[in-house]
């Protein structure tokens, strides 16, 4: 390999088509006689539904069809229970799934009623004020207490209790490691987590071919195999007769691989029916409701200390809200209990939570998945820890990370994918000293006192994390060299925005000697690539990229092999570079990878028994867990202290996700995350009334950050690979996102001495009226 | 998210839009710049039968002078227009400072003044501007015309003194008096936010720098646009002193009673007020002063 | 209400369609879907995100605020017109893939057009004022420093 391209920031393959407006995006797929499909939606949180009639909507010229739940007949069920409970003892959980459209009860604003297919999507909204609906509003659980008191509304009546799960996991011993504590900080925090929103929304086309007995969906799914299994399964079909395709994806970031989303289990539905392609693009207002959050938890949390400021233990009781249904189990509030034990030796953990029903849209992962709720309540309780012993609050961090020889480091307790939690490889230490160094630790004291001379409140924020990457259970590749020379990967993930054209062409191109630019990926068809599980908790450049690495290695060996035969010399005397195979030292002497493959594909004669035709392979890899990346970020930021507005000055992000297969991709990803922690941290509230409708569903209500909002953001990184893959990569896809908040409530207190004047900052999201709000409660 | 049904007319001239809407009245409206009445329409919470389209009435453009002095801005003068005229921008800096406080260049290329001033929402910049500034707003039916004092034109959130038969067609800036300071600042969440809080200030000075004319208007905290001038009654004939710059923040704070929102709570926006006008009052004071 | 068809002429990119449109046509639904121009984007049909920005007559505007019947003599750049004749690319796109400006590039189509535009007033841009012109375009894959970059370094190149 003379040039290698693993490591380096190589440009990306997919660039050209989106900057030319040339790459098909869901909305983009046109199809002859498609109809358009409009929903009706819930108003209210929670009623009983007395009538939904759609008569009057049938009549409407323009409408095709409409359909209630009735219409559904066997078709109609809960959808299916996408992760299970992992195994851990003494756990609860009441498994109750979303529905393709409500039948008796609604459970929250913007759950499906009906649905109306007409041969425009303006012509299907009018018709949704043709239908009669007459529901009783009944009262809504939305605060997680009130809502597991005796005497409130229950969101599934069958249940008993607003309780979705109850789990219970503990290291240690932590009340004995509390006795022998010289100080125990205890404190409620509350965490919410807002909306993913991508610029595209979600977005369903489902074509049905009676003559060829095909269903071909376009999906903007992050997991397209599983949508086909389980669309197959649904629709009474054979998996081969289901197509799914994820086409370009305009953002996912968690929201797109919940499945099944009521509108995924209709369109199919619906074509079969008519015999007509139908499309359902969700509109903005709709993605407020119809597409799944993250939302809130509230947390006891405890830890309990030494005098020298190491952690004797930690005990957290938290709430999760789990939303109206629990399709996706505990992961989401499984991995907010893993991750907050975070980069630090934690001898003693006992760590409670219940995931409550509320009549509020469903609850899943998105980026971060959790993980941000955990780190903020171990950042915080450093914090306050910090004061309390008058230990400085970078050094109270360095005396708790886990030393670079204990890895593997073992939790002992169960992470969602259902191995026990144990960090793979690490070196947390330089990490913090290269973040201190580019933030200026060391001088800001100085730096804050001057600009406070001159009236200008400077704070500094600092917040370690680890993240859970790359877990299981297994992706595949299919690697094949086409008889042009060129090569063709098809894995089974999908994908949005997350550089993969570029990555698997990299991995593939050091491999067999092609140009990146002469790889073409093909991601999200499950015609192209049968099997696999999705894009999901920072997996897809390490699962998929190990499996296009596996196949890579197969495809090597093969070409070589088949040169060697075709020269008569042995595989060591030949070199695989620039499309072609040659012999050391003769450059003359070669043969193309594309002719090649032409002649592993003979047209007469006899193929040795044990050849398959073709240069190509595909390979499978499942990691025996996750890997753990992780990192510190730390800003400066300058609050205006009487309009409690704020501006970030510096930002530092250094971080370690093993072996880096593109820096310039990677730098993007930690940008993003960034962007999104910032917004999750300071501007994106869902704001909910206590009937459960939120007050601003709207884009000019729910604030992304802007390009004035997110800073320059400076990175580093330090390299400890993962012994889990040959490539020694973790996933890197959340890191940007996960310990934004904690950074922003110490900066504010940090820039307006906040602790000195007694006020506290517990929760996330923060906003200026906010903060003004809890000075002014005490006090000052 | 798709507009409901209706007719479309462009209007070929400003009589032909007039008479359409003295016709079809509550059931018209007039699209100008559509950056508000389109995407309420999309949301479907506005559903006008017709819609009469005024983009093609080149007469409702453009700025000429106005009578005594100052200016006339035609409705169909578009934020851009404002913003890209240094002349305008020298003769009305407090406008020229608050335009990059309204939405995003993209919007500012289609929205109109008038537009902006006939959709009256309480948390735009521009009617609290309108205030400052004494503008008169002259308006027309196919019958008569008729002007109205910025004051009496604001009644509530969304509603103005506007008839169902009437355009706005232009409004008219008076020339501010020499020595006079003005300053806008407002409190967004994000840049090109409606404003939590925003005011306008417009201060003139006499030879010994007292204070001899004072204009203080907020936008965002309250149903209009609130004129509370009078809380600064006290400043007239003597140099602001900063003890009674603070006394008449007091009296704004008291004076306002702001609503709240999912952005900030109504006792924010009192802070906030306050703060802002002490600082504007301080800026506009001196850049009266530094004759600028 | 009863809903009325208009014949309309637009100039897209330079070439003039004639088509027929009801009255309530967005003119992004128009681009997209009759005129089968789909790179221009929708994200939100308010007027916030920015991913539907085209330029009318030159000028940036949200193309879900605008009727397609408003298009009418009116001409409308796209996306689909920003490389040259030959497809070599605007040294804005350049820099956008060199800079790697876009991941999921729903946004990029909005960004090229709002930035290319301000580019044509203003080749020698600070940072501040390129966030301030992209302040009305959503991104939420980027964290937006590497388009910042692209159009500073595009400005570099232009300005020759
Ligand atoms: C993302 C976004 C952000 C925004 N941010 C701000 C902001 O920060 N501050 C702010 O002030 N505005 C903001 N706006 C609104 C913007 O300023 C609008 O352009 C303006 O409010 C309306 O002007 P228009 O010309 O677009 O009017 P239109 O939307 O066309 O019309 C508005 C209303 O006025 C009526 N109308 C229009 N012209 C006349 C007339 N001549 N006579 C009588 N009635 C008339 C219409 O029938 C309609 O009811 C924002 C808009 C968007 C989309
Ligand atoms: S789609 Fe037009 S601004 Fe978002
Ligand atoms: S690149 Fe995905 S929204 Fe901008």
């Amino acid at each position: 390999m003379s040039t290698r391209t693993f490591g380096e920031p190589i440009k990306r393959n997919e660039d050209r088509r989106l900057l030319t407006g040339q790459a098909l995006f869901i909305d983009d797929v046109e199809l002859p006689g498609l109809l358009h499909v409009a929903f009706l939606r819930s108003q209210v949180a929670h009623a009983k539904i007395r009538k939904i009639d759609v008569s009057k909507a049938r009549q409407r010229p323009g409408v095709v069809a409409a359909y209630v739940a009735e219409d559904l007949g066997d078709y109609w069920k809960p959808g299916p229970l996408l992760v299970p409970p992992p195994p851990i003892a003494g756990i609860v959980f009441n498994q109750r799934t979303q529905v393709p459209l409500a039948r008796d009860k609604v459970r929250h604003v913007g759950e499906p009623l009906a649905i109306i297919i007409a041969e425009s999507r303006y012509i299907a909204e009018d018709a949704l004020d043709d239908i009669d609906v007459e529901l009783e509003q009944l009262p809504a659980v939305v605060d997680l207490e009130r809502g597991l008191r005796a005497g409130s509304a229950l969101v599934h009546d069958d249940v008993g209790s607003n309780v979705s799960a109850h789990v219970r996991q503990t290291k240690g011993n932590y009340a004995a490691a509390a006795a022998k504590a010289d100080c125990i900080i205890k404190r409620r925090f509350r965490y919410e987590h807002g909306i993913s929103s991508p610029i595209e929304t979600r977005g369903v086309v489902a074509q049905w071919d009676a003559r060829a007995n095909q269903m071909t969906i376009w999906d903007t799914t992050q997991a397209p195999v599983f949508v086909r299994n389980g669309l197959a399964a649904m629709l009474g079909l054979n998996e081969r007769n289901v197509r799914v395709i994820a086409p370009f994806v305009g953002g996912g970031f968690g929201p797109k691989i919940m499945m099944f989303y009521p509108e995924e289990v209709l369109l199919p539905w619906v074509s079969m029916k008519l015999n007509r392609p139908v499309k359902w693009i969700e509109d903005r207002l709709e993605h407020f409701f119809a597409t799944t959050h993250e939302r809130g938890q509230i947390h006891d949390a405890e830890i309990a200390l030494s005098r020298d400021g190491k952690i004797l233990g930690i005990k957290d009781v938290f709430l999760h809200d789990g939303g109206a249904y629990d399709p996706y189990g505990l992961t989401v509030p499984i991995n907010s209990q893993c991750t907050l034990l975070g980069p630090y030796v934690v001898p003693n953990y006992d760590s409670t939570f219940t995931q409550v029903f509320t009549n509020l849209t469903l609850v899943t992962p998105y980026r971060g998945a959790g993980r941000q709720h955990g780190v903020f309540v171990m950042e915080r309780l450093l914090d306050f820890a910090a004061h309390e012993l008058k230990i400085d609050r970078a050094e109270i961090r360095r005396r708790n990370l886990i030393p670079a020889d204990a890895f593997p480091y073992k939790n002992e307790i169960i992470y969602q994918d259902f191995q026990p939690l144990e960090y793979d490889s690490g070196n947390y230490e330089p990490v913090l000293d290269m973040a201190l160094e580019a933030i200026g630790y060391k001088t800001f004291k100085e730096q804050q006192a001057a600009a406070r001379a001159q009236g200008r409140h400077l704070g500094l924020g600092l917040a370690c994390y680890v993240e859970g990457t790359g877990i299981g259970p297994y992706e595949g590749a299919k690697v094949q060299v086409q008889s042009n020379g060129k090569v063709s990967i098809a894995t089974g993930i999908g994908t949005q925005g997350q550089g993969h054209f570029t990555v698997f062409a990299q991995i593939a191109a050091d491999q067999l000697g092609v140009a990146v630019t002469d790889i073409d990926v093909v991601t999200g068809d499950t015609d192209q690539f049968y099997w696999g599980a999705g894009t999901f908790a920072s997996r897809g450049a390490v699962v998929a990229g190990n499996a296009v690495n596996e196949a890579s290695k197969v495809v090597r060996k093969k070409a070589l092999k088949l040169a060697s035969d075709l020269f008569e010399c042995s595989e060591e005397d030949l070199v695989l570079e620039d499309g072609k195979v040659s012999i050391v030292g003769i450059p003359e002497k070669f043969v193309r990878l594309g002719d090649l493959a032409n002649q592993a594909n003979p047209m007469r004669g006899a193929v040795q028994p044990g050849t398959e035709p073709g240069l190509e392979s595909t390979q499978y890899f499942g990691p025996p867990m996750g890997a753990t990346a992780n990192g510190v970020h730390a800003m400066v930021i300058e609050v205006d202290p009487r309009t409690f507005d704020l501006k970030v000055l510096k930002y530092v992000v250094v971080h370690d996700c093993g072996t880096v297969i593109n820096p310039m991709i990677l730098a993007g990803q930690i940008h993003g995350g960034v962007a999104q922690g910032i917004g999750n941290a300071f501007y994106e509230k869902l704001a909910f009334d206590d009937q459960g409708q939120l007050l601003n569903a709207s884009l000019a209500d729910y604030l992304l950050p802007t390009a004035l909002e997110v800073p320059r953001m400076e990175l580093g990184h330090t390299v400890t690979p993962s012994p889990l893959n040959p490539m020694g990569i973790k996933g890197a896809g959340e890191a940007g996102a996960i310990p934004v908040g904690p950074m922003f409530a110490q900066a504010i207190e940090d820039a307006l001495d906040l602790k000195e004047r007694g006020v506290e900052l517990l929760e996330i999201p923060l906003s200026p009226s906010r903060v003004f709000e809890l000075t002014r409660k005490s006090g000052q | 998210m798709k507009p409901a049904p209706f007719k479309y007319i462009a209007a070929a001239s400003l009589e032909h839009a007039l008479s359409l809407k003295a016709e079809y009245g509550d059931d018209a409206k007039f699209l100008a710049g559509g950056q508000s009445l389109m995407p309420t329409m999309n949301f479907r919470l506005a559903q006008p039968a017709i819609l009469i389209d005024l983009n093609r009435i080149e007469s409702l453009g453009g700025i000429r002078p106005g009578d005594a002095g100052g200016a006339r801005i035609g409705a169909l003068t578009r934020y851009r227009n404002l913003e890209r005229d240094a002349g305008f921008a020298r003769m009305f800096p407090l406008i020229a400072e608050a335009l990059p406080h309204i939405a995003h260049p993209q919007i500012r290329n289609r929205g109109t003044i008038g537009g902006n001033l006939s959709h009256a929402d309480p948390a735009s910049e521009l009617p609290a501007i309108m205030l400052a500034l004494g503008a008169r707003f002259h308006i027309q039916t196919t019958k008569q015309t008729r002007s109205v004092e910025a004051p009496d034109f604001f009644l509530g959130a969304l509603t103005t003194d506007l008839q169902p038969d009437e355009m706005l067609v232009e409004v008219e800036l008076p020339l501010s008096k020499p020595r006079t300071g003005s300053c806008f600042m407002e409190v967004a969440r994000r840049r090109g936010d409606f404003a939590i809080v925003g005011i306008a200030v417009m201060m003139t000075l006499g030879n010994q720098d007292e204070c001899t004319h004072i204009r203080l208007t907020f936008c965002g905290v309250g149903e209009t646009p609130i004129d509370a001038s009078s809380a600064a009654d006290h400043l007239i004939g003597s140099a602001p002193t900063e003890k009674a710059i603070c006394d008449v923040a007091a009296s704004v704070q008291a004076m306002i009673d702001p609503g709240g929102s999912v952005h900030a709570t109504a006792d924010y926006q009192r802070h906030v007020a306050g703060v802002l006008t002490e600082r504007a009052l301080q800026t506009a004071f001196q850049r009266a002063r530094d004759g600028h | 209400m009863d809903t009325d068809d208009h014949d309309i002429t637009v100039s897209v990119n330079g070439v003039r369609y004639k088509r027929r449109v009801e009255s309530r046509m967005l003119l992004s639904d128009f681009l997209r879907h009759d005129l089968a121009l789909a790179g221009t984007h929708v994200g939100c049909e308010h007027g916030v995100c920015g991913a539907c920005t085209v330029l009318l007559d030159g000028q940036p505007v949200r193309s879900c605020l605008m009727l397609a019947v408003q298009a009418e003599t009116h001409e409308i750049s796209t996306i689909e017109g920003l490389t040259d004749k030959d497809g070599a690319y605007h040294p804005l796109q350049q820099a956008m893939h060199d800079h790697h400006g876009l991941q999921c590039g729903y946004c990029t189509p909005g960004i090229l057009m709002t930035m290319t535009a301000f580019l044509e007033e203003n080749l020698s841009p600070s940072e501040d004022e390129v966030r301030e012109a992209l302040s009305g375009n959503l991104c939420r894959c980027t964290g937006y420093q590497n388009i910042v970059d692209a159009v500073m370094a595009a400005a570099q190149r232009m300005r020759g």
